[in-house]
């Protein structure tokens, strides 16, 4: 499956919150982050929910605390599936 | 156990769904018990004791676990697959430079076959949410000071992937056995909420 995206790239995370079951958690919503590895092809866990199976590239997301809390010297690094991210 | 969930709805819902399949004879439950009892009985956080003991004894195994912790595993006769599918394990590493710390955010994913059952405050909506944007505090709460200078790295186990911490080998440990090295580390250790 190709990668949208690779390591060293910046990605802005989707500001939708959505009714249905989803794995973006609301605090790193609309937060823009590094790309720092990938982490492997996975069913979209949001239509896996409902029984669909997508499976789309992950990505390991790194974020500063600064982006997400407006405050902190730490980062925080998730796994975020190709449809969560949009170009920075 | 205070960390059971035996009245959660979801624990209704598993058992009325048990109980069907058994009516049904699609499902033994002994055979049942059996799984999980086998499961239960082989994760336990000794392993993890085990995995950074030998990663701090044998650095070839080290580099392996950190570069691909699923391919590491069997040479010390331990996998991800006990479950009901095979999960992706990042072992991170503490340095004197970086000091990681993991959670799930969402729910309370957690490496079981490494670390067995995850403690209480693991799952707590105060832990959960506290420690991506508080870390140190969460450290502190933990009697765990770090020194300032040192960078912290959560790791949300929000998806697939879990996480193991590989804990910086006390000083002064230089002539103990693999067998003491383990008896050294901890499961919070594993987690990065204690040193070692």
């Amino acid at each position: 499956m190709s990668e949208r995206y690779r390591a060293g790239d910046r990605v802005r995370t989707s500001t939708v919150d959505p009714d249905h079951h989803t794995r973006l958690p609301g605090y790193a919503r609309g937060r823009v982050g590094v790309v720092v590895g990938d982490d492997g092809v996975h069913p979209l866990a949001d239509l896996r929910a409902r029984g669909v199976v997508r499976p789309q590239p992950v990505y390991l997301v790194r974020f500063t605390a600064r982006e997400l809390f407006g405050q902190g010297d730490h980062s925080v690094t998730l796994s975020l599936w190709e449809d969560y991210l949009s170009d920075e | 156990m205070s960390d059971d969930h035996d009245d959660s709805p979801i624990a209704a819902r598993v058992r009325e769904l048990e109980a069907i399949l058994e009516e049904k004879g699609l499902l033994d439950a002994a055979e049942l018990d059996r799984a999980l009892e086998a499961f239960a009985h082989k994760a336990t956080p000794a392993n993890g004791f085990r995995v950074v003991a030998r990663a701090w004894v044998d650095d070839d195994f080290k580099a392996a676990l950190l570069e691909n912790a699923n391919e590491a595993l069997p040479s010390v006769g331990l996998s991800m697959g006990g479950g009901l599918q095979v999960q992706r394990l990042y072992v991170v590493e503490n340095t004197p430079q970086v000091h990681n710390v993991i959670v799930c955010t969402l729910c309370s994913c957690y490496p079981i076959a490494l670390l067995g059952p995850s403690p209480t405050w693991y799952k707590s909506p105060a832990y959960r949410s506290k420690v991506v944007s508080h870390p140190r505090e969460v450290l502190e709460q933990f009697g765990f000071t770090l020194p300032a200078e040192t960078e912290i790295r959560v790791w949300d186990a929000n998806a697939e992937t879990r996480y193991m911490v590989l804990p910086r080998r006390p000083a002064g440990t230089e002539q103990l056995s693999e067998d003491e090295l383990a008896a050294k580390v901890t499961r919070n250790g594993l987690i990065g909420t204690a040193p070692v």
